[in-house]
C-alpha cells in the first residue's frame, strides 16, 4: 500500500513539474505580456495543485493535508489578481504607446 | 565534501559578487541592492557554522540561527533607513550621485 | 539526489547573484535579488534553519524587495546620470581582484575550522525545559539572549525615527507615501477585503506557534505588516499620521514592556531579565503578544517611508 502510494506521489510531483516547464517554456517564448500570463497562471496554479495531490499521501494527518489545499488556495487567489493586475497596467502602456 | 562545506564555500562567492557590485555600480541602489548579496553570504557561512554545531538531538546550533534572525530584521532597518536617505538625496539635489560634482541628468559630466 | 538537489540550488544562487550585481537595469537588478531571497530560504532549509528560513523568505525577499521595488519606480530618472559615472577598466579589475582576495581568505578560513564544531547545543538542550517552550530557536530569542531581542527591538525604533527625521520640515508628523486609489470594485480591492482576514489568522497562529514550532513574533509581525500594505495600496485605509499619538503609543510599547519585564525580573529573579521559576512561560507570552504590535507597526512604516504628505486628509 505505501509503495503504491509512494508511486503516485512520484507521479503526481512529477506531472506538477512539467506543466511547471510548459509555464516556464511558455514564460520565455510567448510573444506579449498577455500570452505569458496566460501561460504562467493557468499552467503553473495546475502544477500547483498536482503537486499538492502528490504530496496528500505523504503527510501526517488530516490537519497537514488541509494546511498544503490552504497553501494552493492562496496561491490561486494571488495569481489570479496579481496576473489581472499585471494585465490592466500592461493594456494601459500599450494604449498610450 | 559534505553539503554544508559547499553551501559555506558558495557563500564565501556571494560575498565576494556582492563587493565587487558594492564598488562597481555606480547608482546607490544598486550598490545598496549588492550590499544586501553580500550581506546574505555572510549569514549563510554563519548558518553553516550553526549547521555544524548539531547535537543534542537538534540538527543545528540554535543559538547562532537565533543570532542570524535578529541580523536578517536588522538587515532590514538598516536597508530601509538608506532608502529613504537615497530618496531624501534625489528629493534635495536631484541626482543620485554620490560624487561631490553631480554629473547633469541628460547623463554628461560636467 | 539530495546532493544533486543542492547542488543545483547553490548554483543557481551563484548565477542569481552574478546576474543580480552586474545587470544593466535597476528594476532587473531588484527582481534577481527577490528571486535570490526566496531562493536562499530553500539553502535555509537545507540547513536546517527553518525558523532562519522564514524569516529569509519574508523579511529578506518579501519585505526588503518590496522596499528595493518602491524605491527603483521612484529612481527611474536618475539612471541615466548614474551610467555616466561608471568606473573606468582600472577600478574593475582593482575591483575584481579585491573581491576575488576577501572570497580566498573566507574560504581558507572555512576550510580550517576545527572539526568537531563547537556548539552550545547541549547547553540549549539543558536549559530549554525549564523555560516552557519546545522552540529552542524561541528558547535563545527569548530566555537565554533576551537582551539582544531588547535591543533589537530598540534599534528598530531607532530606524523609524531616523526615517521619520528625513521628512521636509512642511510634513512634519504627515502621513508618508502617495494616498493610493483603486476602483472599489475592482480587483485589488477585491483582493485587499478577502485575503487580510486569512493573513491575520495565518499572523496570529504562527505567534502563538512559535513556542513549540518554528515560527514566532518576526515572522508573523512581517504577515500582519503585509496584510497593512495591502490594504494601504488598494486605497481601503490610508497611511496613518505619523504624529499620531495612539501610534506612536503602540510602537514604544512594545520595547517598554520589554523592559519592564526586565526590571521585574531584576526584582524577583536577581538579574536584569531573569525570569522567576515557573514563570517562564506567561512572561514569554507576554513580551511576545507585547512586542507585536510593535513589530507590526515599525515594519510596515519602515516601508512606507518618511512623510511626504500633510497630515491633514
Amino acid at each position: 500500500m505505501s509503495f503504491a502510494l509512494d508511486l503516485f506521489s512520484v507521479v503526481a510531483v512529477s506531472g506538477g513539474a512539467l506543466f511547471y516547464l510548459a509555464g516556464t517554456v511558455g514564460l520565455l517564448r510567448f510573444p506579449d505580456a498577455y500570452t505569458r500570463l496566460h501561460a504562467l497562471t493557468k499552467a503553473d496554479n495546475v502544477g500547483m495543485a498536482l503537486v499538492v495531490i502528490g504530496l496528500m499521501p505523504q503527510v501526517g494527518g488530516v490537519l497537514a493535508g488541509l494546511k498544503l489545499v490552504l497553501v494552493w488556495l492562496l496561491v490561486v487567489f494571488s495569481s489570479a489578481a496579481v496576473s489581472q493586475l499585471i494585465a490592466r497596467t500592461a493594456r494601459r502602456r500599450d494604449a498610450r504607446t | 565534501m559534505t553539503a554544508e562545506t559547499l553551501i559555506a564555500l558558495v557563500a564565501c562567492a556571494l560575498v565576494g559578487i556582492g563587493l565587487y557590485g558594492l564598488i562597481v555600480q555606480p547608482h546607490p541602489l544598486r550598490k545598496l541592492v549588492a550590499f544586501n548579496v553580500m550581506g546574505s553570504g555572510v549569514f549563510v557561512i554563519f548558518g553553516a557554522l550553526a549547521r555544524r554545531g548539531a547535537a543534542a538531538g537538534m540538527p543545528a546550533d540554535p543559538v547562532p540561527q537565533a543570532l542570524l534572525i535578529t541580523a536578517i530584521v536588522v538587515a532590514f532597518a538598516a536597508t530601509a533607513m538608506t532608502v529613504a536617505l537615497l530618496l531624501r538625496l534625489i528629493e534635495s539635489t536631484g541626482s543620485a550621485s554620490l560624487a561631490a560634482e553631480p554629473p547633469a541628468a541628460d547623463g554628461e559630466a560636467r | 539526489m539530495r546532493a544533486v538537489v543542492s547542488l543545483v540550488v547553490v548554483l543557481l544562487l551563484l548565477w542569481l547573484a552574478v546576474w543580480t550585481v552586474v545587470a544593466r537595469d535597476a528594476f532587473l537588478a531588484v527582481a534577481g535579488f527577490i528571486a535570490y531571497g526566496l531562493l536562499l530560504s530553500l539553502v535555509w532549509v537545507r540547513l536546517y534553519g527553518i525558523d532562519v528560513a522564514l524569516t529569509e523568505a519574508a523579511i529578506g525577499g518579501g519585505l526588503t524587495g518590496a522596499l528595493l521595488l518602491g524605491a527603483v519606480g521612484r529612481l527611474r530618472g536618475t539612471e541615466a546620470a548614474a551610467r555616466s559615472e561608471r568606473p573606468g577598466v582600472g577600478t574593475r579589475v582593482l575591483a575584481m581582484a579585491l573581491s576575488l582576495g576577501v572570497t580566498a581568505a573566507l574560504v581558507l578560513c572555512v576550510l580550517a575550522l576545527p572539526e568537531p564544531g563547537p556548539t552550545l547545543a547541549p547547553q540549549v538542550a539543558r536549559e530549554l525545559p525549564a523555560t516552557g517552550v519546545g522552540n529552542p530557536i524561541t528558547g535563545v530569542l527569548l530566555a537565554f539572549r533576551a537582551l539582544d531581542t531588547l535591543l533589537e527591538a530598540i534599534v528598530l525604533v531607532i530606524a523609524l525615527i531616523g526615517v521619520w527625521s528625513l521628512a521636509p520640515d512642511r510634513f512634519w508628523g504627515g502621513r508618508p507615501g502617495m494616498r493610493h486609489h483603486a476602483d472599489p470594485d475592482g480587483v485589488l480591492a477585491y483582493f485587499a477585503r478577502v485575503l487580510p482576514p486569512i493573513g491575520i489568522v495565518v499572523g496570529v497562529y504562527l505567534l502563538w506557534a512559535g513556542a513549540d514550532h518554528p515560527g514566532g513574533k518576526f515572522q508573523s509581525a512581517t504577515i500582519l505588516a503585509a496584510m497593512w500594505m495591502l490594504v494601504q495600496m488598494a486605497g481601503l485605509a490610508d497611511a496613518p499620521a505619523v504624529g499620531n499619538r495612539l501610534l506612536r503609543a503602540g510602537i514604544v510599547a512594545g520595547p517598554l514592556v520589554f523592559v519592564a519585564v526586565g526590571l521585574l525580573g531584576l526584582w524577583t529573579a536577581g538579574y536584569f531579565l531573569g525570569y522567576p521559576q515557573g514563570w517562564a512561560k506567561p512572561m514569554i507570552v507576554a513580551i511576545e503578544v507585547a512586542l507585536l504590535p510593535t513589530l507590526v507597526l515599525v515594519l510596515a512604516l519602515l516601508m512606507s517611508g518618511a512623510p511626504a504628505r500633510s497630515a491633514e486628509r
